[in-house]
């Protein structure tokens, strides 16, 4: 579905990427794991468009991401959870909501995709009139989620959705991404939280110093030594 | 409301107003109408200190177009509007594609603002500079009041300042009730955000300047028909992008009637001082206006109309 070969990337005089290539196929759901620094949300907003590649092929079924500006990239059905929610503090949670359904496609079907979401997280419904901004983090990250989900996107693309969370909430965020998994979504994830991602992914890349330096089955990473002492210090 | 406050000004017209109230009040209207315009990108946290650059340019090319070419205004005012409409996509375009918001979004306005100035008075041969500038009167070679769209009569203009002043209103309310303002609304909270939603930032930025630019650049052109006299200081430069931050501010940047508000109170003041003051203490009138300016934005962030309507809602709730 996503297909990432070769991508540099970085800011001003920075680099940030260096050669990335990567697979997210349909259906599936693969984690970018490593330290701080190490170019992960980086990577998110390249294949959002909000930064530009400055080398390399992105496609996205066979289309191509590199040429298509940001506010084209949802239309192309990847729908993007930034890292740290940026919600539209000063809306209500609905509106917040209707924004995520503003491309024609998805405006729609505005109804329908916002029953959708509200049946996943009826935290949601009760709180619709509320601002965003005064949600709590985890409620925020359910907003978040959800705001990318109007769009009726194919590729869920999701930054640190854990990051700043408490360990109980947490638990509840990774549960949602099972109960998405099982909705059809393809998803790629970014976390720092390893031990519990790999629980819900079927495959990881491990990203360090900006480059691509492991990659396999959640299973063949939990069970690396490498892996275990550097990222889940076991 | 609009509607109702219009039904009391054609009103009170009919029954027969001494031309002085009535000149006053054709002057805020005209001022409300371009107010309104300047707040349709200020509500959104565009905040543009160059709207005196429309504005002149609104003026000056139907007043221009009609003495050295003859052209009727009703030809004039679109080509001005046009101009104006020119003049804020190649300032905005790159603005909002190179990302520059807040503070210096408003330093390059400003600089526009004086650009604009700048070259009438330099412009001078042709525009008469510092000195102004003056219509042909229709009189000169008797073409009818309709085509100089110059009126003897202060009722028509009146009637006039009515009808445009609540297009701008009926303007406001579209843009509000439309998806352009959830999509202006979401870029001024997060420009990325907003992007990741699908809106293309840049052309929602500029539809809105456009609009903006344009209803300014109509309010100038009107005042200088009405007035039959312009200066670079009386319809551009930073003054005059001030004076319009400032009433906007004043009256409340978030309501429909914030902006006619704070022509209301801004443009009464201003003339009270003048006329109470006057000549018996050159400048006091201006420091008094601004003190108070100063005290209001302070106290009132939300304007006067906007404070008084929060205040409303909340007791009601």
């Amino acid at each position: 579905m996503l297909a990432l070969s070769g991508v540099d990337a970085g800011y001003g005089t920075f680099q940030a990427l260096f050669g990335c290539t990567l697979e997210v196929r349909t259906g599936e759901a693969v984690a970018v794991i490593g330290p701080n620094g190490a170019g992960k949300t980086t990577l998110m907003r390249v294949i959002s468009g909000l930064i530009p590649a400055r080398s390399g092929t992105m496609t996205m079924q066979d289309l191509d991401l590199v040429a298509t500006p940001p506010h084209n990239i949802i239309r192309l059905g990847i729908a993007h959870v930034p890292e740290n929610r940026r919600l539209f503090p000063r809306m209500t949670v609905e509106d917040n909501l209707r924004m995520g359904a503003y491309i024609p496609m998805a405006r729609a079907r505005f109804g329908e995709r916002l029953e959708f979401v509200y049946d996943l997280f009826p935290r949601m419904r009760e709180r619709r009139n509320q601002l965003a901004g005064t949600l709590s983090g985890g409620e925020q990250q359910m907003c978040a989620i959800g705001r990318a989900l109007m769009s009726g996107p194919k590729l869920l693309l999701l930054d640190e959705p854990s990051a700043g969370l408490a360990p109980v909430v947490v638990e509840r965020i990774f549960e949602l991404i099972r109960v998405i998994r099982e909705r059809d979504l393809t998803v790629l994830i970014v976390e720092q939280n390893v031990q519990q991602v790999l629980q819900v992914v079927d495959r990881a890349y491990v990203l360090e110093a900006g480059s691509i330096r492991m990659s396999g089955s959640a299973q063949e990473l939990s069970d690396n030594e490498e892996v275990r002492r550097l990222y889940m210090g076991l | 409301m609009a509607l109702v406050i219009a039904g009391v000004l054609v009103v009170a017209s009919v029954v027969g107003l001494p031309p002085y109230p009535l000149h006053i009040m054709i002057v805020i209207l005209f001022w409300a109408f371009t107010y309104t315009g300047w707040s349709l990108m200020g509500r959104f946290g565009l905040v543009s200190l160059g709207h005196g650059a429309f504005m002149g340019i609104g003026a000056y090319v139907t007043a221009l177009l009609w003495n050295y070419a003859g052209m009727t205004p009703w030809l004039g005012i679109p080509i001005a509007l046009a101009c104006a409409m020119l003049l804020a996509v190649v300032v905005g375009y790159p603005c909002f594609r190179f990302r520059i918001t807040g503070h210096y979004f408003a330093l390059v306005t400003l600089a526009l603002s004086e650009v604009v100035r700048q070259t009438i008075i330099a412009t001078r041969d042709h525009t008469g500079g510092s000195l102004g500038f003056t219509p042909t009167p229709k009189g000169n070679d008797g073409t009818p009041s309709i085509i100089a769209l110059q009126f003897d009569e202060k009722e028509t203009w009146f009637v006039i300042a009515v009808v445009v002043w609540l297009v701008g209103l009926a303007i406001w309310r579209l843009v509000d009730r439309s998806m352009i303002r959830y999509a202006l609304d979401a870029i001024s909270e997060d420009e990325d955000s907003a992007a990741a939603a699908g809106i293309n930032v840049t052309r929602e930025k500029l539809k809105i300047t456009m609009i903006s630019a344009v209803m300014t650049a109509l309010g100038g052109a009107l005042y200088m028909q009405y007035q039959l006299f312009i200066s670079p200081d009386t319809v551009s430069g930073i003054a005059i992008s001030l004076q319009i931050v400032f009433a906007v501010v004043t009256g409340g940047i978030f309501v429909q009637l914030g902006p006619t508000f704070g022509a209301v109170i801004t443009l009464l003041l201003a003339e009270i001082l003048r006329v109470q003051i006057g000549t018996d203490a050159v400048g006091l009138d201006n420091a008094i206006y601004g003190i108070a300016l100063v005290l209001f934005i302070i106290f009132l962030p939300k304007g006067i109309l906007g404070s008084l309507i929060g205040r409303f809602a909340a007791r009601r709730s």
